[in-house]
């Protein structure tokens, strides 16, 4: 037979058998103490990395939500502040053109009465004038009448006498 | 001036060589006729003796010159056990004699066998005779199974010292990549990841076995010299393990591709089912010659690059045999790894083809292994 005749390719029983007791005691041995814990260990670190790049992933999405939550509040804000000074533009612009209005308005009432005051003053002073001027009138007339009657000449001359005499003030 | 000399007898050594080629070839018959004869002359030197020697197995240890170490020999015989040391086997010439124990025992061509009173070999008794003893190989096996005890209970036990989420150090560190590149490289494509885990204890300690005892093959001295993976009876063991873990975690749809090929003409069934059914002892037996010859290949082509030196009777040889020596020592790290890797490999492969699932159109087993990995 040609496993006889190599001695090579003929397997000896005692190898055999030893082999089958050292490899199945390998097995049993490494595989309760070793090989088990070990890929439950290397399994357990990666299930860790990945745990923690999820966790890492989940804070900073936490952290980016933050941010935008707290960027939404300061644009809340800083609009809230704009209208605020917008308003306050508005109200000091609305006292300021109040205040114009009034002063104008104010301006024009103490204007108007003084017109009024000037033309009653004026009027009087008037009323006054020509009460003086007919006095003067009548008495200028009295004289001239008085006069006329004695000398015509002496007459021109007097009126016209008067006549100088008379000054509106 | 120096370089010349050299030179000269580098070129001398090669065209020796290449002259001696052919006619090596032309004299192995008769040198093999005379072999015996050869053998007896004082200063004569067979090289395939020699090869043979140092590659197959030994009931002693030889550690140099006329030291060895002796190995305990058990022998069942059919009146019981019989156990007593090897250097009962041997004259202090090393040359074998017959030790008296339950039977008469004498070494022929390394094997025990039982001797009548003759001295001649008792065929029918010797066939009763069953050695279970600690040989060369066995010793080196079990060193084997020490060191690897060792190192990787060590390395497991780091992970309890210093816990789960801290880097890997020194021999964890080692060992760590290697048990990862296993269950990558060759569990995870080849079985899927459903059902991976189950087997990788298996896939690990088979890889392991043959990685330490490739390289303890490859260390000339003494923890190492022993061919265990290069021995047939340890690979066959191995392939008869996987043989049996394939078989085991088969399943319907495997048994049926293997009888009843789904998809075919019915006479193309009938024709398939005993490839398919040789197949199934072809895959282990493939496992078995693979490693045995590579591992075996490896150690004849070391040896006979020695052997040129005392081919030519000159040092000078080794100015061409050493260089060629490391040569294939380099190579041959790399084979000890490379065929760990494909026995662990093809292990894998094997038993993700049994263990697949029966798929509505047919994929080769890898390609199936491979999408369902895409889809988790």
């Amino acid at each position: 037979m040609f496993l006889e005749i190599n001695p090579l390719v003929l397997p000896d029983i005692g190898l055999v058998f030893w082999n089958t007791v050292a490899f199945v005691g390998l097995l049993v041995v490494l595989g309760k103490f070793a090989w088990k814990p070990m890929l439950k260990a290397i399994s357990d670190r990666e299930q860790g990395i990945e745990d923690s790049l999820a966790k890492a992933d989940k804070m900073k999405a936490d952290i980016t939500a933050m941010q935008n939550e707290n960027e939404a509040l300061l644009a809340k804000a800083r609009e809230e502040r704009a209208t605020l000074i917008k308003e306050a533009k508005e109200a000091s612009e609305k006292m300021i053109a109040d205040a114009k209005d009034k002063a104008k308005s104010e301006y024009e009432r103490i204007v108007a009465d003084a017109q009024v005051a000037i033309t009653q003053q004026k009027n009087a002073a008037l009323t006054e004038v020509k009460n003086q001027v007919g006095s003067l009138v009548v008495d200028v007339a009295e004289k001239v009448l008085r006069r006329e009657l004695s000398n015509k000449a002496e007459q021109e001359t007097y009126i016209k006498q008067l006549a100088d005499g008379v000054k509106l003030n | 001036m120096a370089l010349r000399p050299i030179k000269s007898i580098l070129a001398l050594c090669l065209s020796l060589f290449i002259l001696l080629q052919p006619t090596n070839i032309l004299a192995s018959e008769p040198a093999a006729a005379t072999a015996e004869h050869a053998n007896k002359e004082e200063g004569s030197f067979n090289v395939t003796e020699t090869i043979l020697e140092h590659i197959k197995d030994d009931h002693s240890w030889h550690l140099w010159g006329h030291t060895s170490i002796a190995l305990p020999v058990i022998l069942y015989t059919p009146q019981g056990f019989d156990v007593f040391s090897s250097e009962k086997l041997v004259d202090e010439h090393h040359e074998p004699v017959v030790y008296k124990g339950k039977f008469d025992y004498k070494l022929v061509e390394g094997k025990t066998k039982i001797v009548n009173a003759a001295g001649e070999v008792d065929v029918a008794a010797s066939k009763k005779l069953w050695d279970f003893s600690i040989t060369k190989n066995v010793a080196s096996l079990f060193i084997s199974v020490i060191i690897l005890l060792l190192v990787i209970l060590t390395a497991a036990g780091a992970y309890k010292k210093t816990g789960v989420t801290s880097a890997p150090k020194g021999l964890q560190s080692f060992m760590e990549p290697i048990v990862l590149f296993v269950r990558d490289e060759i569990a995870l494509p080849n079985i899927g990841a459903k059902r991976y885990a189950k087997y990788m204890p298996f896939l690990l300690t088979i890889f392991f076995l043959i990685l330490t005892n490739n390289f303890l093959g490859l260390i000339p001295l003494f923890p190492g010299g022993a061919n265990v993976s290069g021995n047939i009876a340890f690979t066959m063991t191995l392939a008869v393990c996987v043989f049996i873990v394939v078989n085991l975690s088969s399943n319907k749809n495997y048994w049926e591709h293997i009888f009843w090929m789904p998809g075919m003409h019915w006479s193309m069934k009938l024709f398939l089912a005993p490839i398919e059914l040789i197949g199934v002892f072809n895959k282990p037996i493939s496992l078995m010659i693979r490693l045995f010859a590579n591992i075996t290949a490896g150690h004849i082509l070391v040896l006979s690059l020695v052997c040129l030196i005392f081919i030519f009777k000159t040092v000078y040889a080794a100015a061409i045999a050493v260089p060629f020596v490391i040569f294939i020592f380099l190579i041959e790290l790399l084979v000890a790894f490379l065929q760990a890797y494909i026995f662990t490999m093809l292990t894998a492969m094997y038993i993700g083809m049994a263990s697949e699932e029966a798929h509505h159109d047919h994929h080769p087993a890898g390609e199936g292994a491979d999408k369902e990995l895409a889809h988790h």
